[in-house]
Formats: C-alpha cells, sequence, structure tokens
C-alpha cells in the first residue's frame, strides 16, 4: 500500500476539510432548518381588533393575536422559533404543560351594563394550567411553572401556592384538543389582589412577532390602555388540529387584550368614537408577518330600519355571524388590503351616532350574576350569589364554581339555594373543605335555573382570626375572596350553524360550541373584600410577657404549696434595720426593740 | 334526700326547655366563651353534613370530634337537645351519687382517726359532722344543674357536655372503688379530651387507698395493682381506638383531633390562655412555647399525686381545675364541673383567704365577656387587647381561687393533727407559716 505524505496530503485534508463545511453550511441555510425543499410557513400569525360600542354609551375594544405553530412541542426538540416566543415554548416542553391560561385584569366586567363579554376576565390574575398526564407530580410542576411565568410577566403569581389553589371538577375543562380529562392534571388559581400596571403590559407586548412597533399592536399605548374602566390581558396556549382531518397537533398562543374606554358615561365626552380618541393612535399598515390584519367594528343595531351607526372611513366589507346566540354584522377593514390605505396613509376608524339616543336599551344579557357579603360584625358572615336567567322559556344548568380562602370557615350545612321562592336542589355538588394554612374551599354546584329567575345562593362562614404575621401589610383594608365563577351552556335564540374556526373572526372562536342551539359563557362575578379581626400588632411582647407571667403565677403558687410545709412562726433576731436601731437604742441607753 | 335532687332537675330541665325554645338559644351557642372549636354545635352539624356529601369530616379543618361523637349523632340528631338535657342530668345524678360515697368514706375515716388519736386534742371545730356534710351531695349536683355556665354549655350544645358525663361517671366508678368501669370511663374521657389522662393519677392513688395497698414504691402489691389498673386502661384505650378506626375506616381523626387539640392551629378566642399568645407569638418560637403550655396541664400531676396522696378525691378536684384553666380550648363547661366540686369543700370555708374576691372577679369577668366581645367585634370601639385582657383576669382568678383552697386545705390537715390554738414558746398566739 502507498501512503501519501508531505505536502500533497496536506492539501488533500484541506479539501476534505473546505467541502465538508460548505455542506454543513448548506444543510444549515436550509429554510425550515431540516431537509433540503422549502415547504410552506409552519408557523402563522392573524392580528385583530374588534371594536364594540356598549349599551351603556362606552366602547370595547379586544385585541387578538394569534401566533400558530405546526409543530409538536413535546415531541421534537425544538429549538429554532420564528413567530412562537420561545420563552414560552420552552416553557411547555419543559412542564409539559397542555393548555394555559393566564389573564391578568384591573376593573370589573359589568354584564348587566355592558353585555355578554367575549372574553371575561375575574379581577386581579388568573392562571389555569392543564398538564400532560405524563406529568408526575403535578403540584411541583405547577409551582415552578407559577414562579416562571411571575417572572415573565412581572406579576405576583409567584403567591400562588397551596392556599389558593384548586383543582375544579367540572368548570374548566380543557379548550384544545385534549383526550385527557382527568382533572388531577388541572390547576386553578386566581389573586384577587393583584393589580395590573404597565410593567405587565411591556412583556405581555414583547411576546408578539412585531412587538408594538407595525400593525395593530401600535396602538396599545399604555399611558391609554390604562386609563380605562376595564383592562384585561391575557395569554391562551393550547394545542388544536392542524387540519381537519386531525392527525396531528398545532400550537396555538392567543394573546388577547380588552379594555373599555368610560369616558361617555363618566360625562367626559360625546359618544363618538375614533381609534385616535381612544389610543391617541392611528393604524398605518399591517404587521409585516401577520398573514390576517383585520379591524372588526360592531354596527348591528336591534332594528334593521334605521341604522344608528356611521362608521368612516366606509368599510370593504360587512361580515354577518351569529355571536353568543345573537345575529349581528360587523364592518371589516382588512389592513393587508391594498385598497384601505390608497385614499390616506393612515386609517382612523370613526363611530358616529346618527341620532343622540334618549333611552338606551339595555338588554340585559341571558345570563348574569352578582354577589356580595351580609352579615355585621368580624365573627360571622354570610355569602350571597344571585344568578339571573333572563331567557323567556328555557331553563339551562350552570356550574358555580366557588373558591374560599381558608380564613372564611364555611358551614356548608347552612347552603341554601332558593329559585323562585323554593328550594334548589344542586344536581351535582362537590366540595372540598378547607384546611387551615394549606388549602381553601372549593364547592362546586351544577345548579338548574328555570326560564326567567332568579335564583340566590347563600351559605354562612364564620372569620378566622390568624396570626399576626399572617395578616396583610393593610389588615383593615379586608381579604379578598376570589370571584366565584358561572360556567354554562346557554340556549341561543337564534340556530348558529357551526363555522370553520380557521376563518371566522378569532373573537367568537375560543370556545368550542358544542352545537348550534346553545353558545358556551364563563363568568365571573365580582371579587368580595371580607374584613377579618385582628389582634393589636403592636404588642407581640407585651402579650408573650404578660401570659407568661399568669402562667408564672400558678407555678409560683403551686410551687410554694407543693414543696413547702407549714410552720408555727418563730422569733426572729429581726432584720438589718431592727439591729442597727437596737445598735442605736444601746447606745443611747434605751432598751432594745 | 332523692326528692330535693328530684325537684333540682325537674327546674334545670325547665330552665334548658326554656332556653331552648327562646331567641336566646342562637345568641348562646354563637358565644366563643362557650362553644369552642373543638366542640360547637354547629361544627358537629357541619361534620354530619360533610358525611352526607361523602366526604371525610377529618378531611376539612372545621370538625374535631371524635368518630364517637359522629356515631352518637347519626342517630341522635333529631333529638340532639334531648340528649344534652339528660347528660346535664346524668353528671348531675353521677356526681350526687359520687359524693355521697365519698362522704361515707370521709366520715368513717375521720372516725378511724379520732379512735386512733391522731388528731389533736383542741379540733373539736374542725371535725366534721353527718348533719353538716349531709346536704354536700345535693349540693354538689344542684351547683352543677343550675350553675349559668353549665346551663349556658347545655343551651349552646357543646359536646363539653358529654365529656363532662364521661368524667363524672369516670368519678363516680372510681369512688365505688369498680377498677374496670373507672378504667373505661377514663379511657372514654381521654378519647375524647386527651387532657383526663392526667386523672388516672387521683384514681389510682383512690383505688388504692379503697383497697387498702399501702403507696409504696417496694410493695409488691402496689405494683401489682397499678399494672393491672394500667392495663384496663391502656386495653380499653386501644379497643375505642380501633373501633373508631373501623368505624370511618381511616386513621385521619388522630390528626384532626389530638393533633388539633395538641398544636392549637384554630386561634378563634376563647377563655384560655392559648388563643391571643399564639396568634401574637413569633413563628420560630411557636413550637417551643407549644410545648411550654401544654406540659402545664401534664407537669403538675406528679407533685401534686405526692403532696395529696392521701386525698386523692382533693387532688382530683385541683387536677380538673388545672385541665380547665390550661386545656387549649377551655369553655366554660370545663369551668363548671370543676366548680361544681366546691359544696364538696365547705369545710375549708374558714381558711380561705380571697374568697369574696376571686368570687367577685369570676363573677365581673363572666359578665364582662360578652361586653367586651360586643365592643371588639361588633362595635369597633375597642381591640383584641380588651378581651384579651379579661380572659386574663378570669384565669388569674381560677388560678388564685384553687391554690386558695389548696392553701387551705393544707392548713387544715395541719390544724388536725397539731390542734388550732397554737402557741409559741413565750405563750402568745402564733402565726402559721410557710416555710
Amino acid at each position: 500500500p502507498h501512503w501519501v505524505s508531505g505536502p500533497e496530503a496536506e492539501v488533500q485534508r484541506m479539501a476534505w476539510a473546505v467541502a465538508a463545511v460548505l455542506g454543513l453550511l448548506l444543510l444549515l441555510g436550509s429554510p425550515g432548518g431540516c431537509g433540503g425543499s422549502p415547504g410552506p410557513p409552519r408557523d402563522s400569525l392573524r392580528e385583530e381588533l374588534l371594536l364594540s360600542p356598549l349599551p351603556s354609551g362606552d366602547i370595547a375594544a379586544t385585541f387578538q393575536f394569534r401566533a400558530r405553530w405546526d409543530s409538536e412541542l413535546h415531541r421534537e426538540g425544538v429549538s429554532h422559533y420564528r413567530l412562537f416566543p420561545k420563552a414560552l415554548g420552552q416553557l411547555i416542553s419543559k412542564y409539559l404543560v397542555r393548555e394555559l391560561h393566564l389573564s391578568l385584569t384591573q376593573g370589573f366586567w359589568r354584564t348587566r351594563t355592558w353585555g355578554q363579554p367575549y372574553l371575561q376576565a375575574p379581577a386581579g390574575a388568573e392562571l389555569w394550567v392543564w398538564f400532560q398526564d405524563s406529568v408526575t407530580d403535578v403540584d411541583k410542576a405547577w409551582k415552578e411553572l407559577s414562579n416562571i411565568l411571575s417572572g415573565i410577566f412581572c406579576a405576583s403569581l409567584n403567591f400562588i401556592d397551596s392556599t389558593n389553589t384548586v383543582t375544579p371538577t367540572a368548570s374548566f375543562k380543557p379548550l384544545g384538543l385534549a383526550n385527557v380529562t382527568d382533572h388531577h392534571l388541572l390547576r386553578y388559581a386566581v389573586l384577587p389582589r393583584e393589580i395590573v400596571c404597565t410593567e405587565n403590559l411591556t412583556p405581555w407586548k414583547k411576546l408578539l412577532p412585531c412587538s408594538s412597533k407595525a400593525g395593530l399592536a401600535v396602538l396599545l399605548k399604555a399611558e391609554r390602555l390604562f386609563h380605562t374602566s376595564y383592562h384585561s390581558q391575557a395569554v391562551h396556549i393550547r394545542p388544536i388540529c392542524r387540519d381537519a382531518s386531525c392527525l396531528s397537533v398545532s400550537w396555538e398562543l392567543r394573546q388577547t387584550l380588552t379594555v373599555v374606554f368610560d369616558t361617555f358615561s363618566i360625562g367626559q365626552g360625546k359618544r363618538d368614537w375614533s381609534l385616535f380618541k381612544m389610543f391617541s393612535r392611528t393604524v398605518t399598515e399591517a404587521c409585516p408577518l401577520a398573514s390576517e390584519s383585520k379591524i372588526y367594528v360592531d354596527i348591528s343595531s336591534k332594528t334593521q330600519e334605521n341604522e344608528l351607526l356611521e362608521v368612516t372611513p366606509p368599510p370593504l366589507s360587512v361580515h354577518e355571524a351569529s355571536v353568543q346566540g345573537d345575529r349581528r354584522t360587523y364592518a371589516v377593514y382588512d389592513l393587508l388590503s391594498p385598497l384601505l390605505f390608497n385614499v390616506s396613509r393612515s386609517l382612523n376608524v370613526q363611530l358616529k351616532w346618527k341620532r343622540p339616543q334618549d333611552s338606551l336599551d339595555l338588554s340585559t344579557p341571558v345570563l348574569h350574576a352578582q354577589r356580595y357579603v351580609s352579615g355585621y360584625g368580624l365573627q360571622t358572615g354570610e355569602i350571597s350569589t344571585l344568578i339571573y336567567n333572563t331567557h323567556p322559556y328555557r331553563a339551562f344548568p350552570v356550574i358555580l364554581l366557588e373558591t374560599v380562602p381558608w380564613y372564611l370557615r364555611l358551614y356548608v350545612h347552612t347552603l341554601v339555594i332558593t329559585t323562585k321562592g323554593k328550594e334548589n336542589k344542586p344536581s351535582y355538588i362537590h366540595y372540598q373543605p378547607a384546611q387551615d394554612r394549606r388549602r381553601p374551599h372549593l364547592l362546586e354546584m351544577l345548579i338548574q335555573l328555570p326560564a326567567n329567575s332568579v335564583t340566590k345562593i347563600t351559605i354562612q362562614f364564620e372569620r378566622a382570626l390568624l396570626k399576626w404575621t399572617e395578616y396583610t401589610p393593610d389588615p383593615n383594608h379586608g381579604f379578598y375572596v376570589s370571584p366565584s365563577v358561572l360556567s354554562a351552556l346557554v340556549p341561543s335564540v337564534l340556530a348558529m350553524k357551526a363555522e370553520d374556526a380557521e376563518k371566522s373572526p378569532l373573537f367568537t372562536s375560543l370556545f368550542p360550541s358544542a352545537d348550534g342551539s346553545s353558545y358556551f359563557v364563563r363568568l365571573y362575578t365580582e371579587p368580595l373584600l371580607v374584613n377579618l379581626p385582628t389582634p393589636d400588632f403592636s404588642m407581640p411582647y407585651n402579650v408573650i410577657c404578660l401570659t407568661c407571667t399568669v402562667v408564672a403565677v400558678c407555678y409560683g403558687s403551686f410551687y410554694n404549696l407543693l414543696t413547702r410545709t407549714f410552720h408555727v412562726e418563730e422569733p426572729s433576731r429581726g432584720g438589718l434595720a431592727k439591729r442597727l436601731a437596737n445598735i442605736i437604742r444601746k447606745v443611747r441607753g434605751v432598751p432594745p426593740l | 334526700m332523692a326528692a330535693p335532687l328530684v325537684l333540682g332537675i325537674l327546674v334545670a330541665v325547665t330552665v334548658r326547655a326554656v332556653l331552648y325554645r327562646s331567641s336566646l338559644a342562637g345568641f348562646i351557642s354563637e358565644r366563643v366563651e362557650v362553644a369552642s372549636p373543638l366542640n360547637a354545635w354547629k361544627r358537629v352539624v357541619e361534620g354530619l353534613a360533610l358525611l352526607d356529601l361523602g366526604v371525610s369530616p377529618y378531611s376539612g379543618d372545621v370538625f374535631h370530634e371524635t368518630p364517637l361523637i359522629i356515631y352518637l349523632f347519626h342517630f341522635l340528631i333529631e333529638y340532639s337537645e334531648l340528649v344534652f338535657m339528660i347528660t346535664d342530668v346524668l353528671t348531675a345524678v353521677a356526681l350526687y351519687l359520687a359524693v355521697q360515697d365519698f362522704n361515707k368514706v370521709v366520715f368513717k375515716k375521720q372516725k378511724l382517726l379520732i379512735e386512733l388519736d391522731r388528731y389533736a386534742s383542741d379540733v373539736a371545730e374542725l371535725i366534721r359532722t353527718p348533719m353538716e356534710m349531709h346536704y354536700i351531695p345535693l349540693k354538689v349536683a344542684l351547683f352543677y344543674l343550675l350553675n349559668p355556665y353549665t346551663v349556658m354549655s347545655c343551651v349552646a350544645k357543646s359536646t363539653c357536655a358529654i365529656n363532662n358525663t364521661v368524667i363524672a361517671f369516670f368519678i363516680l366508678a372510681t369512688i365505688k372503688g369498680s377498677t374496670l368501669l373507672s378504667a373505661i370511663f377514663l379511657s372514654i374521657a381521654t378519647y375524647q379530651s386527651l387532657y383526663p389522662l392526667t386523672l388516672f393519677a387521683p384514681a389510682l392513688l383512690y383505688l388504692l387507698q379503697r383497697q387498702f395497698i399501702p403507696v409504696k414504691l417496694k410493695s409488691k402489691d402496689f405494683w401489682l395493682y397499678t399494672t393491672q389498673y394500667a392495663a384496663l386502661y391502656l386495653c380499653s384505650l386501644v379497643v375505642i381506638v380501633c373501633l373508631s378506626f373501623f368505624l370511618l375506616n381511616s386513621w385521619d381523626f388522630i390528626p384532626s383531633v389530638y393533633g388539633f387539640i395538641l398544636s392549637v392551629p384554630d386561634l378563634t378566642p376563647n377563655i384560655g390562655l392559648f388563643w391571643y399568645f399564639f396568634a401574637e407569638m413569633f413563628e420560630h418560637f411557636s413550637l417551643f412555647f407549644v410545648c411550654v403550655f401544654q406540659i402545664n396541664v401534664f407537669f403538675y400531676t406528679i407533685p401534686l399525686a405526692v403532696k395529696l396522696k392521701e386525698h386523692p378525691i382533693f387532688f382530683l378536684f385541683i387536677q380538673l381545675a388545672i385541665i380547665s384553666i390550661f386545656k387549649s380550648y377551655p369553655t366554660v363547661g370545663d369551668v363548671a364541673l370543676y366548680m361544681a366540686f366546691l359544696p364538696l369543700w365547705s369545710h375549708l370555708y374558714r381558711f380561705l383567704r380571697n374568697i369574696f374576691i376571686l368570687s367577685c372577679v369570676l363573677i365581673v369577668c363572666s359578665l364582662l365577656f360578652p361586653v367586651l366581645w360586643h365592643l371588639w367585634i361588633y362595635a369597633g370601639s375597642a381591640n383584641s387587647n380588651f378581651y384579651y385582657a379579661i380572659t386574663l383576669t378570669f384565669n388569674v382568678g381560677q388560678i388564685l381561687l384553687i391554690s386558695d383552697y389548696f392553701y387551705a386545705f393544707l392548713r387544715r390537715e395541719y390544724y388536725l393533727t397539731h390542734g388550732l390554738y397554737l402557741t409559741r414558746k413565750d405563750g402568745t398566739e402564733a402565726m402559721l407559716v410557710l416555710k
């Protein structure tokens, strides 16, 4: 055999190395990160803004950004992220999350005057997560996950612990693709005390592919968004079907933000609105990464003949949909359409009321609820929940979930449910009593609501005295009780036809509707503020001293009686004073004492 | 003799029946002095409601009764008022019979000691007469039945009344000299509220005395009998605990009942010393002070047994009082039990030093409890310190009352052997001092 040696061999080796490196570079450079042929993009972004005038004269703006990724996050060692935020993707694959829903809300959605919300969230922070069934220690994963989310969203989610986490059995079903409904994989927590501010909005905006640089997200200016009576931002992650055959899974990240501008209600403005008035910005372009970018304006009116609303510029198209049991008409502005920015460079959608409406038609929603604490004093109390069914002829069941902290000791034997003056027995009841400093009360009930009725649910509680270190820094402000959750399939007046989820607007497609005759509603009641008796925080030392003194009094007197015996008093030589006196007396020549 | 007792029982039952029907019943059952987290009727009902829902009553932190109580009220919930009236009557009758028997024993013993010439010559005033002792059993029964504390406890349906009945039966069995029944009732009492464990010592001393077995560590009979009694006690305790296990098929009741008694997690105000102390305690000292406070009940037993080995029933009385002062969730029902024994020691009256002041303190405190509670919880014009102060005073009153009785008892014993009129060497009247 002949061995190549010397300078020739060196050149040959170099050539091989260059070829290898080039090949590697080519491989890496190919789109999609694998294979050679460029396939269709595996992820897509849709953005959407829905403006809906509320019956009270205010206006709600709902932003939805949906990133969809045709990738199985759990199976593959995914490392290349494009539109889907890497922080959340890694979280899902590390903690084997099946579904994650997080919302941060300031204010309360007034269902009675504002109508049924597309997506309500409870005041404060709400987090619920379904884990994969391969997770062994769900509580540990939940704890770590909430801590990481706390870091990502700059929220106090790290205060989620066993005292405010529950595992509901019926209220929270997976919204996405799921074949496991074992509720032990679910964790749900609400922090009603959480205050939402700019620091929570900024990280939320950073998750958007265009950030707040382009597209609808330019409207998200913090000083306008927090100058509202309701602000709710949320993140929903869930697996969905990749196509109609549903053989493989895609991941969907929905970022939603709802704000209600209420300058009309508080008497500072007219009922006319424009994007500029609301956000002090206008839209100039769609996000370049988005495959769909639309603005919807709800222009439906009760009476078809005289339209009350006038929208400028005139919409390019109109979309009709049946939403929440009601037929609604939306003016649609497609930001990707070249026609839109032909006339002017920016889009400032304006709404004008054609004639001033004297009487606001407050059509009450079919299902709404309110909750309050009654009773006086700091010893006991009663939580009352009123649930209204205003449907004229249909009865329907509702699942009520109550989570009450352990320091309000619920007495389930005092639970009374009355409808129209009669007792209403819940057909399903799941009660998990609280354990002191470990877990909260969980009460879940399935209650049948007769047509056109008010159902009153009352339960008594006792207020506990806590240790002085367990009180919040402002103890006399009170303690928050998280809102109760109502989940119901509300029968709709109109028959709704099933629409393709991919084609329909985003705001209609988060909750899957079972069939055409009913739609799913999840409502949250008001959070409660309950006062507890407080000890005097200024005197731990005094109390320790005084109580120990009493114990010592007992010890002292018993010790005396137990160890000593009775004796006849012997005449003593006297104390020091007597002896001194006697010395003086001796000197003076007087007989001693 | 039985007629006045029946009359007393009728009056007591009438008072209770009237209060059950009045609007006061609701008010009384909410009072923290009467119903503690351990024995409130509301919590018994809650436990049964949880059982009906298919939830273990011990899975939450509301129900802390023993499984035996569940079993009892599972059948008797409809007749609960009747049950509580009957338990009170039974307690009173048991105390009546026990004191009657005990008086006979005391009288016999006194006669024996006089015959043996153990007493000093001038103590005729201190010798107890059948006339004076005749009404004591009745007084004890009525003191229990008509004591406002007992009445309130019964009206609030505090299960403390049931514990009192068990303890009263235990005392009756002990005084009647039944080793087996005494051990069984003691184990039930222990099972119900843990602290009666300390009553083992006085019961054993009394039973030994009845069998004329001297309390000597070298005596074989003493050890034999002690082992027998302890074995009976432990066996019945094990049987009851196992029975409870089979009732619900879980051991959950052990941490939920005894863990709850010992670790004091519930700081709902009551008349005891624990609640405010642990509400204000620094977290890292908490465990230490829980131990220090719990030990108080058990701490005095051995020294008392040594000092009072000749007088086990007085020892029992002192121990009952110590339990009611130092238990973690005391109620006025516990106070009522030891107060029922006060007429039994009426012969000590002349040696009590502060009885007037102490009775005034206890009465005033009892009246101030609801007032200061109202000011703190409802009116908001006072704070927790007000209520705490009154619990402190109440407990100081109880402690001084008991130590006063103890002092008087020891003093009377001294006079009996040394003569009532003591003189010094120089013939002047002598003072008696503890040294």
